[in-house]
């Protein structure tokens, strides 16, 4: 999109021709989980490190971590909820993001 | 220079592109198009023309795959008419936005409904604001000559933008005249081959069409607006550069007998030969009469319009096309409100003619012109007037 930073507010002169992207993998760079009003909470107790969030989630927002629990990453979570309507050990809940 | 042969003018056009050596047509038929997309896949299937020939489904398909072509380094081209037209519509405005620069004929046929195969600009009206360079063809030659100078400019490295040839369905696209044609090696003294500054290329990968989020929504739009308005610049010179190699001389507003005129018709396309015919009739009678028309449509040629216009104290729009519940004719409107700041303007009238195929003689314009010269007298005239309309 943008010859300079992508996520930085640019002059309609720095956009590259046809507002082509033309450096790869350019979209983990614009963070897209802004607009969530809700955001997961993960109760560590009742995990088994299934996995489930991690294989459901629709933005790729979990990733395994060593200690086998799957990070949730703030950055893209649109809190849509299907990792804790998936969860089958009910582990993760819906909260509301704070003001 | 080249002989000149009896043809029709929708084999002249395929016979242009011929001599601008496309690698890529994609193409349905619709008339009154079909003709050239059919010697097309003619000269493809001979082994004339060393190109792709893709008859796909439909126009939405066919200006999609113009564009996948188009960003893949392709010269590439594609014709349709009327209803073809419409179906492209949500792909049409993407060409431009993607800077691709695609030619296409358009065989103007009025748009349904009623049910019309024949001939006004209802359908090019419909996308004056696509973002397409828009040319109009009077003739034959016209049409050959601007289809050459259409993939010139489109593929300029400073347009980047697609180019739309309009020639009217059937009076135009199925007459046959006398074409002085180019062949592939003479074409190229005038074209060059095409060099995209990007393409779809797996060893270095971009990303066409992403989504312009609001953030950066406008600052595209403006990208788009600046091309086309600085592609006027581009679209002249290579008229001159045209000029120069064939003879043949063209510019955005085409003017005849206009000096001293009182009265000018305003037209586009094929009817204003017809037009020339009815000025020199009513020059004759002592009528003082000119006729301008627009060669370029967009980018609006501005500045070379409120030149033209310097001096001329009444002007007589004749639209083929109906903007329903506004003013009347697009061009019309476009022409009044390009000369509303202006300190000396003309009065100017508006007539709608032509309509789906009604046929546009020399006593139309005469009835134009004699309604128009009594309009200014009084210094009034209806909002517009639709001519020809059968009355109870």
């Amino acid at each position: 999109m943008a010859k300079k930073k992508i996520d930085a507010i640019i002059a309609w002169q720095d956009l590259e021709l046809g507002m082509a992207m033309t450096e790869p993998g350019s979209s983990a760079k614009l963070k897209t989980g802004d607009w969530r009003s809700q955001h997961p909470v993960v109760d560590q107790d009742k995990c088994i490190k299934c996995g489930l969030c991690w294989i459901y989630c629709p933005d790729m927002s979990y990733s395994p971590g060593k200690d086998g629990f799957y990070k949730w990453n703030a950055n893209y979570c649109k809190g849509c909820g299907i990792c804790a309507l998936e969860c089958p050990k009910g582990a993760i809940t819906m909260v509301m993001e704070e003001e | 220079m080249a002989k000149k042969i009896g043809i029709e003018v929708s084999l002249a056009v395929s016979e242009a592109v011929r001599a601008a050596d496309v690698d890529l047509i994609a193409a349905y038929p619709i008339t009154p198009q079909t003709h050239i997309v059919e010697h097309l896949s003619e000269l493809v299937a001979d082994g004339k023309l060393d190109a792709e020939f893709v008859p796909v489904e439909s126009e939405h398909t066919a200006m999609s795959l113009c564009i996948g072509s188009s960003a893949a380094g392709a010269r590439t081209y594609t014709a349709t008419s009327s209803q073809g037209l419409a179906l492209m519509h949500e792909i049409l405005y993407i060409a431009p936005a993607l800077r691709m620069p695609i030619v296409m004929t358009l065989a103007n046929r009025s748009l349904s409904g009623p049910i019309s195969i024949w001939n006004d600009h209802s359908d090019v009206m419909t996308e004056r604001d696509s973002c397409w360079i828009q040319t109009f063809a009077e003739n034959g030659q016209e049409a050959f000559d601007l289809t050459l100078h259409a993939f010139k400019v489109a593929e300029h490295p400073d347009v980047l933008l697609p180019v739309m040839v309009n020639l009217d369905g059937f009076t135009l696209s199925h007459v046959v005249e006398p074409i002085e044609m180019m062949t592939q090696a003479e074409a190229k003294k005038y074209l060059k081959p095409y060099k995209p500054k990007l393409t779809l290329d797996t060893k270095h990968p971009i990303t066409m069409g992403g989504v312009g989020l609001p953030a950066v929504y406008t600052e595209a739009k403006k990208q788009y607006e600046t091309a086309i308005t600085a592609s006027k610049k581009v679209i002249i010179d290579e008229w001159k550069e045209f000029g120069k190699l064939y003879g043949r001389h063209y510019k955005p507003i085409e003017t005849y007998k206009t000096k001293g005129a009182e009265i000018v018709l305003m037209t586009m396309g094929s009817i204003s030969e017809t037009a020339m015919t009815a000025v020199d009739g009513m020059r004759d009678k002592g009528i003082s009469v000119g006729l301008m028309r627009f060669r370029l449509w967009r980018p609006f040629p501005l500045q070379e319009f409120q030149r033209a216009v310097k001096g001329i104290k009444t002007l007589a729009v004749v639209d083929r096309a109906i903007s329903y519940g506004s003013q009347g004719g697009p061009v019309y409107m476009e022409v009044k409100s390009a000369l509303y700041n202006q300190k000396e303007r003309p009065q100017i009238f508006g007539f709608v003619a032509g309509l789906g195929g009604r046929d546009v003689t020399t006593d139309t314009f005469e009835e134009i012109v004699t309604k128009a010269t009594r309009y200014a007298k009084k210094g009034k005239g209806p909002v517009y007037e639709m001519i020809g309309v059968r009355e109870k």
